[in-house]
This record gives structure tokens, C-alpha cells and sequence, in this order.
């Protein structure tokens, strides 16, 4: 569906209304072409079936037709002004208003460009998986497939930060209040009721009963993708800035609580980081709980499980962070590193209490873990380091029992990490 | 010549012919004697060495020779450090070091101050534990409990009164031991439905599960009844375990042979019915102080499980009359029947139920107030194969019923007439009863010594008779009985105020006396004591309270040969600091009381104090609390003695004397306290 892509990210592109007018004619004939040629193809076919895509036909000329209605007050927004794209500049910079600032001069000459930004390209963490998606609450709606019109934002407007921006500053808002109440600064003529009022809708001429909007994923592939056979819209633009965020893009917000877990909506991070650290219900394979039946109904699951008790019991004010809560696999060598640090510290804390206080990376409140054993998925043949670990932290004078010394093999990890 | 040679060796070593295996019969035979066993052991290096290869328990005095004993007694089996109040880890670390291959069970039960690290070393160590009882440890934690768990083979564990223990140290032992067997977590508070629950699912093999006192609901219920082995389940006291939480059971737990639903007060007929419903074995039921009345509509509910049913416990229930006809009717194979402290039961009541059950052993009606003659008489004509017979407070009951016991149930090992009406009659029939091993006469005003020696001539087997304030006896009655019952272990003749010396001097034949009680006896002396402590080798519990004839030579004589004791209560006696010091020769001495002792200074104590290495628990005035140095107090605290600090005030003038030995008086002054 080429044509209807290009459609869309022409009119949120900001390009001059007569082209997209032009390219939208071009594109129906384009599309006609197409379903004629198909139809050539078996001359001999039944007659309902011509009726079927004559509706189809018809159905996508109404679509188009009410695309165009809506969109007008954009475009317009668009020949008024000459302001950049919305979405320049604004993957790349990590303050966007100063970027703005900087760049507005030097942008506002090659406004037509902006398609060919080069923006870091969005990586499949996990597919159709969530946490906890908005727009899984309009699963159950069953909107016909020909009843609303679809949206399909770019990956640069979804991904930036301001939709709104000031003609003159080129300042960023979220919100087109936000940028009305900003204009009054640049000079009295944006004062007047007209320029602070809210944009009339009803203005647009030959305007229609509106049809419902919703949105399509621009990623290919995606269920949220218009050209997914089960294709499932999203329902509003945050819906889709969220969607796209947490599916397609890199997590880039760590949670300074765990330092482990991560996320690509600021909001998810913000939530996760109001409970991170009650996660206090553990188990030997370094799984969190937030509930200890949750707990119990895992380790009843699981052979070799066992509930991980805090190595300062005594210590209910230590940080605990639910570290470890993944088991994905691209950073099996922080897991590693994990592990290390926690076996070091087990013994320094026992041993030689605020020796290492400074050195201690990783939680210090937990029993030495296997988390190489969640990584790997040995769930049948738990070799039990806990407890080896846990042996040595306990200073015992003998430990023929198992071959080594638990002293030296302590104090050899501490060197090394020192 | 070379033979000759042979044979003068053969004669200067006899016992290389005889085999190890034949000494070891020959050792399993006198170990009953613990003495004994240290004479032989004392004979020759040879003999030393084998009694040292045979021994396969130990009961050390004191923790610090633990590397010693260990050392000499390479074997041992089973080790019981009860007696040690202290166990460091260093202790238990020796004990895994020493004996880990061969140890089997530990008991820890009263010992503290080890930690998670000790355990471990024991976990560690001996591969082949299988039990260990760490009731007791009110410290432990989760981290002890998760390091009880490495102990793989274990089969039976005690956690009693871990009160620190949660859901997740019983989660971690569930895991790591699952060859359990046997579980006690009576009064484990912390632990909950989750880690009963997961104990359940993940130890298949529990046989025995104590589940007392503990904060469960009917939830962890649904899992334990699906144990395939589960014979025992006792919810004593567990006031979580109501009816609707056990409304859902499905469960056929055919396995189950003993329920005790005692104090459960939450759990009435209609939880029990599902909970008794897939239990068709069931042979033992405790009921005992649940809230629900035994109506004929309860009976009902024990439909299910009335074939197989042999023992069942109802004390301090609300009992009616057709609630004990229906059992009586319903469960005929019952063989114990406990109704003690149900004051409502009545001689219809009682005659209803045991009129059918003629396999009755056992039969508890203490304290049943209003039961006369009536219904002891049919007791006695159904159930001719009784073997105890508790029946304490039971006053209405006539002389004649007496008669009747004796006379028809031939059988009995265990009687307790506490504070009943029986006569000298009345023992002459029951001394019939030539099986007869315990006897409690105690506040029976109507014996004297006639009946006494009857019993002496008659019941040769008695090992326990308690006289406790039965003031018609005197020196000879105790003689008799002396002399008839040579297994004698335990008397009491507290308040007896006639006896005297001469009963000691005869008493000092039962060389099996461990517990001997005289407290309140005015006549005795340092004279009788002595034969006593001489003659007696195994006396291990001794009160002499208010025996203000006995003095230091008494005590000093026990010192020297009563090596065994371990409490003794010299309380309002002419103690003084020379006797109570002498006792710190005893070493297993445990328990001491000295109450209102005049003779006894403050340095006197303090010194036998730090003298009795293996203290537990000493008994003193609260005057003492202050003047003793508060450094030697917790230097003993630290050792695992306690201290009890006793308030009252010395009523030791004759006149107060007289009158508590005056039974009549007592007696007035007992109902005047109840009254108030």
C-alpha cells in the first residue's frame, strides 16, 4: 500500500496542499489501475465478486475523500507558515527546545528534506508483548473494517517530543494552547480573540459527519500495521506513541533503583520505579515476587527451586532491588558481572563488615544467587551455589567438605574485584 | 613347647578368644545399667575399647567435652545434647567433624546458642542425618532453617516454638529435605498456610505432621490431606481451621490414623464432618476442649470413621447424654475413651457408653464431679479388659465401687484414685491386680496402713505410688510396701506427717527409686536421707521442702553418693552454705531450689552457683536478686540457667507448718481460695 503511505506522510510532512491534492488524484487512479488489471486477469469470474470490490472501491474513495476533509486544517496550518518539520532534529538532540532554537535558521531552508533525516532505527525488542499496553483495551472492539479511517503517523513524528511549534522562535509544544498562549510574545497581531481561539473545526468546507479515527503502527510487520491480515488499530495518537515506543524502539530508560530494569516510555519507567524494590519476595533463581503466594505457587511449580532468604534478614532498611527480573539474553554479560559482585560481596559482609562498602555494586541486601541458572534455563540440575556461597560467608574454620576453603577462595574474589 | 607358649598367652590375654560380636550381646545386656557399663568399660584397655565401639548413643553432661567423648565413642549414633545448655559452633563443628559419617539424630531440643553457621557444619558433615530436633531455638531464623535444608537425608525434624521462623525457612526446608517423614512445627507462629502448603506438595514421603498452635486456615489443609502416607495430622489449637475454609475438601486421605482437632475453636460438627469424611482409617480422634456440644447430631458426623475408630479423647467437651449413647452405640471398637473434665457427664451418660464396649483399655474420667457409684459399677462389669483407670476427683463415688474395680478388672496397670473415697477395702480388692504399675492415692483420707500392705503383698510390679497428703499412712504401711515392691521408682508422701526415718531406712531397698518426694514431711532427718542416698544409686529427683530437720550432712552425704540427681528442692530446710556448695559435686544436678533457706548467705549461693556447671534452672528468693552480683547473673544466663526469683514470705513458724499439714484445714482453705 505504497500510495496511502505516501498520502499520509505527505500531509503530516507539512508539503505544499496542491502536490499532496495532485499525488492523492494520481494515487486513485494508481489504485484503480491496479484492481483492473487484477480483474483482467480472470475475466471469467463471477459477477459477485465484481460487486465485492466495487464496494471495496467505492468504500476506499469515501476513505480518501474524508482523509483529505480532515487533514485540510493541517495543511493550511502548513502554508501558513514555513516552520520545520516536527519531527527534525528531534531523535537526535536530547534537548529538543535548545536544538530547536539552534537549528530553526538553518532547518527552515531545507524544510523539504526532513524525510531524509537519518534517525536511529527502531530494533525489535519483543514482539506483540507489553507490559502494559493502552491499546490492548480496544481489543474487544469490533470496528468494521470499511467504519473509520486510518491514520499512519512516521516514526519521526511519533518519536517526537513537540507537535506544535512556534513560526517564529521555533520553539516546541505538546499542546497548541501551550503554543498560542507562547505566540503573544512575539507581538500584539497574536493577541487578538481570532489568533487565541481555538482553530474551528467546522470551518473546513464541505465537511462531512466525521467517520472515527484510528491509527496504524507504521512498522511493517506489525499487527498494529494497517497491512497485517489481523490488523488491530490503535486508538488515539498517544496509543500510538506508546505502542511504538515500547515495541519498536530501544528501552533506553534504566531504573536507578535496580539498575536492571528498562524501558522506552518515561511513564512505564516512572511506574516501575514506584514499586521497584517491593519486589522483596525471592526465589534461588532470582525471580522476584511482589506477593509470597505468588512466590510459593512458583517454587511448588519448579524442581530445585527455593525461596531466597535476604542475606541481612536483620536489615529490612537495605535497597533491595528486584534485579535480575529478566532473562533475556542480551546481557548475559552484566549477568555475569552479577554474579560476581554478589558472591564478593556475601563474603566481604560477613567478613569484614564496611570493608568493601564503597566497592559494592549490586544489591547488597540478597543471598548470593545463581542467576546463570535462570539465564541458561538449568532448572533440573540447580548446582546450588547459594549455598556454597553462603558457606563461605560464614567464616566456618574447617570446610573439607567441599575441597576448598572458603577463607582464601573469598578472599581471592575480593582481590580480584579490588 | 611352642603350645605351651600358646597356651600361657591364651591364659595372660583370656578374652582374645572371645569375639567382638559376643561381647557386644554380652554389652547390650548391661547398658541398662548405665553404671554398669562404666565398670566394664573400666576393667581393662581391652574392654574400654569395646565398650567404646558398642556405644551408639550418647547423653553428654556438658558441651565442653564433646571433642573428648567423640573422639573415644567413634560410633555414636544418636546424640542427645540435652543436657548441654550451651552448644557454640565450635561445638556442633566438632560434632560434624568428629562422628559426621556415622551420626543419625541430634537432639538440640534445650540447647541454644549455635548459630546458622553450626548447623550447617552439621548439615554438611553428617550425610547420614536423619533426625534432628531443634525445638526451642526462639532465635533461629530463616537463614538456620535454609541451612537445615542442605541436610538431604533428613526424615525427622522438630521445630517447636521457632517462633522466628516463617513461611520462607519452611519453604527452603521443604525443598532441600524431601525424605521427611516426620514434621513437628508446633507453635512455629511465623509459619502460615504457604509454607504448610508447599511442604505438602513438595515432601511426599510426611507421615506425621504437627501443625499445632500455628496461624493456618483450612487453605493448606486441601494440600496436606493429599499426602499418600499422611497417618498423623495434629491441629491443635489452630483457631485459623474453621468449617467454611474446609467446606470444598475432596480427599480421600485413607492413610490417616490419628486427628487431633483439640482446641480447634473455630472447626465445630459441620468442618469436622468434611474433614472426618475421607478419613475411613481413622483410629485416634482428640477433640478435646473444641466448641461444639456432643449431641446425638456430633455422633452423627463420626458416621464415616466409627469402624475403625479405637481411641477417643472428648475432654472438657460439652457432653450429653445421647451424644455418648450414639458413640457408645456407633463406635464399638473403641479402646480409649478420655471424657476428663466434662463436668456435664452423668452415670446414665457414662453407663450408655461403655455398656457395649467391651474392648475398653483406657478410660479417663477425671474430674467427671457428678459420676456416682452407679455408673463405675457398670465400668466395671462391661469392660473387663480395663488397664487404666483414671478417675481423680470422682468423690460421689461409694467405697463399694472400689470393690467392684478390683474385683472384676484383673487387668489393671494404671489407677488414679486422687482424692476419692476408697477404703482399706477397696485396696485389698485392687491389689488383686497383679500388673498393676502405677497407683495414685493421693488425698485418700480413708486408707491407712492395712491397705497399704495389701498393695505391698500383692501388687509386686508397682514402680509409682503417690501418697500425697493420705495422712493415715505411717512407717508402716511404707514398709510393707518396701518390701513388696522392689521396683519401686517413684514415691510421693508429701504431707504424710507421720512418717519418719524408719521409712526411709526401708525405702533405701528399692535400689530403682528415682523420684523420691517427702516434701512437708516434719520428722525426718539427715539419718533416713542418708540410707536413702547410700542405697539409692539412680535418685534423680529429690524434694525435701519443709523438711526443716534436714541439714548440710544430709546433703553433703547425697553429695558423695547420689552422683545421679538432678533437681533437688531444699526449700524451708536447715540448709546452710556448706550443703548447697557440696552439691556442686554432683554433676548432672540441673535443678535447684532454695527458697527461704535461713541459712543460706549470698556468697554461699553465689559460690554454688558457679560450682554447678550444668544448671538449668534455679529457684530462689527475690531478696537474692539484689544482693547476688548482677555480673554473676548473667554470667549464669549466659551458661542457660534461668532464674525464678520467689516473692513470697517465710511463714516458716511451726503454727502455719501444723496447719498445712492438717489435711482437714487445707482442704477448707483450698475451697475458701476456689470460692474467691
Amino acid at each position: 500500500m505504497e500510495p496511502e503511505d505516501d498520502l499520509c506522510q505527505n500531509n503530516w510532512g507539512g508539503s505544499s496542499s496542491s502536490s499532496s491534492s495532485k499525488r492523492r488524484e494520481q494515487d486513485l487512479v494508481h489504485l484503480m489501475v491496479a484492481r483492473n488489471g487484477q480483474l483482467q486477469g480472470r475475466q471469467e469470474q463471477l459477477v459477485a465478486q465484481q460487486q465485492l470490490i466495487t464496494t471495496d472501491l467505492t468504500s476506499i474513495i469515501i476513505q480518501l475523500i474524508s482523509t483529505a476533509g480532515s487533514l485540510l486544517p493541517s495543511v493550511k496550518h502548513h502554508n501558513m507558515s514555513t516552520a520545520p518539520g516536527p519531527f527534525t532534529g528531534s531523535a537526535l538532540f536530547p534537548y529538543p527546545r535548545e536544538a530547536n532554537n539552534l537549528a530553526s535558521q538553518t532547518l527552515n531552508n531545507n524544510n523539504n528534506n526532513t524525510c531524509e533525516f537519518d534517525l536511529p532505527k527502531p530494533i525489535v525488542v519483543e514482539e506483540e508483548h507489553e507490559m502494559k499496553d493502552e491499546d490492548d483495551v480496544e481489543e474487544g472492539e469490533n470496528l468494521l473494517p470499511g467504519s473509520y479511517e486510518i491514520l499512519q503517523l512516521e516514526k519521526e513524528e511519533i518519536l517526537a517530543p513537540h507537535t506544535h511549534f512556534c513560526t517564529i522562535c521555533g520553539k516546541g509544544f505538546k499542546r497548541d494552547a501551550n503554543l498560542r498562549m507562547h505566540m503573544r510574545g512575539h507581538g500584539d497581531e497574536y493577541k487578538t480573540p481570532a489568533a487565541l481561539a481555538k482553530p474551528n473545526k467546522e470551518a473546513v468546507p464541505g465537511s462531512e459527519p466525521m467517520l472515527i479515527k484510528r491509527y496504524s503502527c507504521p512498522f511493517p510487520g506489525c499487527k498494529r500495521n494497517k497491512d497485517h491480515k489481523k490488523f488491530q488499530p490503535l486508538k488515539t495518537i498517544l496509543c500510538v506513541k506508546n505502542h511504538y515506543k515500547r515495541t519498536h524502539c530501544d528501552k533506553s530508560f534504566t531504573c536507578s533503583r535496580c539498575h536492571t530494569k528498562k524501558f522506552s516510555v518515561i511513564a512505564d519507567l516512572k511506574t516501575h520505579e514506584k514499586h521497584c524494590g517491593k519486589n522483596k519476595w525471592l526465589c534461588s533463581c532470582g525471580t522476584t515476587f511482589s506477593r509470597k503466594d505468588k512466590l510459593f505457587g512458583h517454587i511448588a511449580l519448579f524442581q530445585g527451586h527455593t525461596p531466597a532468604i535476604p542475606l541481612e534478614e536483620t536489615k529490612p532498611s537495605a535497597p533491595r532491588g528486584s534485579s535480575a527480573c529478566e532473562n533475556s539474553n542480551n546481557n548475559n554479560t552484566g549477568m555475569v558481572g552479577f554474579n560476581l559482585g554478589s558472591a564478593t560481596n556475601a563474603i566481604e559482609e560477613v567478613a569484614q563488615p564496611g570493608f568493601m562498602d564503597g566497592k559494592i555494586r549490586f544489591e547488597d541486601s540478597f543471598s548470593p544467587l545463581s542467576f546463570d541458572t535462570c539465564n541458561f534455563g538449568g532448572f533440573h540440575e540447580f548446582p546450588r551455589p547459594m549455598f556454597d556461597d553462603s558457606e563461605s560467608s560464614f567464616q566456618m574454620l574447617i570446610s573439607s567438605a567441599c575441597g576448598f576453603s572458603p577463607r582464601n577462595g573469598g578472599e581471592s574474589v575480593s582481590n580480584t574485584s579490588l | 613347647m611352642k603350645k605351651a607358649k600358646q597356651i600361657q598367652h591364651m591364659i595372660s590375654k583370656p578374652f582374645d578368644l572371645l569375639s567382638e560380636e559376643l561381647v557386644f550381646i554380652i554389652l547390650d545386656l548391661v547398658a541398662q545399667n548405665p553404671s554398669d557399663l562404666k565398670s566394664f568399660s573400666l576393667t581393662c584397655k581391652w574392654f574400654y575399647q569395646v565398650e567404646a565401639r558398642h556405644r551408639r548413643s550418647l547423653k553428654p553432661l556438658r558441651a565442653e567435652y564433646l571433642p573428648r567423648i567423640l573422639t573415644r565413642y567413634r560410633n555414636t549414633a544418636d546424640l542427645d545434647l540435652s543436657f548441654c545448655p550451651r552448644v557454640t559452633d565450635y561445638a556442633l563443628s566438632v560434632v560434624g567433624c568428629l562422628s559426621g559419617p556415622t551420626l543419625r539424630s541430634v537432639d538440640l531440643s534445650r540447647s541454644f546458642s549455635f548459630s546458622a553457621a553450626g548447623l550447617l557444619r552439621l548439615a554438611v558433615k553428617c550425610v547420614s542425618l536423619v533426625e534432628i530436633d531443634l525445638s526451642n531455638a526462639t532465635e533461629m531464623r530463616d537463614a538456620a532453617a535454609a541451612v537445615v535444608a542442605e541436610a538431604k537425608s533428613l526424615e525427622r525434624l522438630k521445630l517447636g516454638r521457632c517462633k522466628k521462623l516463617t513461611d520462607m525457612g519452611i519453604g527452603c526446608i521443604a525443598v532441600g529435605c524431601r525424605k521427611l517423614k516426620r514434621v513437628s512445627l508446633k507453635w512455629c507462629v511465623g509459619v502460615g498456610d504457604l509454607g504448610v502448603g508447599l511442604l505438602a506438595v513438595k515432601c511426599k514421603d510426611i507421615r506425621s505432621l504437627d501443625l499445632s498452635y500455628l496461624p493456618i486456615t483450612g487453605k493448606c489443609l486441601h494440600d496436606v490431606l493429599k499426602l499418600q502416607h499422611l497417618e498423623e495430622l495434629l491441629l491443635q489449637g489452630c483457631f485459623g481451621v474453621d468449617d467454611d475454609s474446609l467446606k470444598s475438601l475432596t480427599h480421600h486421605c485413607n492413610s490417616l490414623k490419628n486427628l487431633d482437632a483439640s482446641s480447634c475453636q473455630n472447626l465445630t460438627q459441620r468442618g469436622l464432618t468434611s474433614l472426618l469424611s475421607g478419613a475411613g482409617c481413622l483410629e485416634r480422634l482428640d477433640l478435646a476442649h473444641s466448641s461444639s456440644v456432643i449431641s446425638l447430631d456430633f455422633a452423627s458426623s463420626l458416621n464415616k470413621v466409627s469402624s475403625a475408630l479405637q481411641s477417643i479423647r472428648l475432654d472438657g467437651c460439652a457432653v450429653t447424654c445421647d451424644g455418648l449413647k450414639a458413640i457408645g452405640t456407633l463406635c464399638i471398637s473403641l479402646r480409649e475413651v478420655s471424657l476428663s473434665k466434662c463436668v456435664t457427664v452423668t452415670d446414665e451418660g457414662l453407663s450408655c457408653l461403655v455398656m457395649k464396649l467391651k474392648d475398653l483399655r483406657k478410660l479417663d474420667i477425671t474430674c467427671c464431679r457428678k459420676l456416682t457409684g452407679v455408673s463405675i459399677t457398670q465400668v466395671a462389669s462391661s469392660c473387663p479388659l480395663l488397664v487404666s483407670l483414671k478417675m481423680e476427683s470422682c468423690s460421689l463415688v461409694s467405697r463399694d465401687a472400689f470393690w467392684l474395680i478390683g474385683h472384676k478388672c484383673r487387668l489393671l496397670e494404671e489407677l488414679d484414685f486422687t482424692d476419692n473415697e476408697i477404703d482399706d477395702e477397696g485396696l485389698k480388692s485392687i491389689s488383686s491386680c497383679r500388673s498393676l504399675s502405677s497407683l495414685k492415692l493421693g488425698i485418700c483420707l480413708n486408707i491407712t496402713d492395712r491397705g497399704l500392705s495389701y498393695i505391698g503383698m500383692g501388687c509386686s510390679n508397682l514402680r509409682e505410688l503417690d501418697l500425697y497428703r493420705s495422712v493415715g499412712i505411717t512407717d508402716v504401711g511404707i514398709s510393707s510396701i518396701a518390701q513388696g515392691c522392689c521396683h519401686l521408682e517413684t514415691i510421693n508422701i508429701s504431707y504424710c506427717k507421720d512418717i519418719t526415718d524408719k521409712s526411709l531406712v526401708s525405702l533405701s531397698k528399692c535400689s530403682m527409686l528415682q523420684t523420691f518426694e517427702s516434701r512437708g514431711c516434719p520428722h525426718i532427718t539427715c539419718q533416713g536421707l542418708a540410707a536413702i542416698a547410700v542405697r539409692c544409686k539412680r535418685l534423680s529427683k529429690l524434694d525435701l521442702k519443709k523438711c526443716p530437720f534436714i541439714n548440710d550432712s544430709g546433703l553433703l552425704t547425697l553429695a558423695h553418693f547420689s552422683q545421679g540427681l538432678k533437681q533437688i528442692s531444699v526449700s524451708e530446710t536447715g540448709v546452710t552454705d556448706v550443703g548447697l556448695v557440696s552439691l556442686a559435686n554432683i554433676g548432672c544436678l540441673q535443678n535447684i531450689a532454695a527458697v527461704n533457706t535461713r541459712g543460706l548467705s549470698p556468697s554461699g549461693v553465689a559460690a554454688a552457683l558457679v560450682g554447678c556447671g550444668g544448671l538449668r534452672k534455679v529457684k530462689l528468693h527475690a531478696s537474692l536478686r539484689s544482693l547476688l552480683p548482677s555480673s554473676l547473673i548473667n554470667h549464669m544466663e549466659a551458661r542457660g540457667c534461668s532464674f525464678l526469683w520467689k516473692d513470697y514470705n517465710n511463714h516458716n513458724n511451726s503454727n502455719t507448718l501444723q496447719a498445712e499439714l492438717d489435711p482437714k484445714y487445707w482442704k477448707l482453705q483450698l475451697e475458701e481460695d476456689i470460692e474467691l
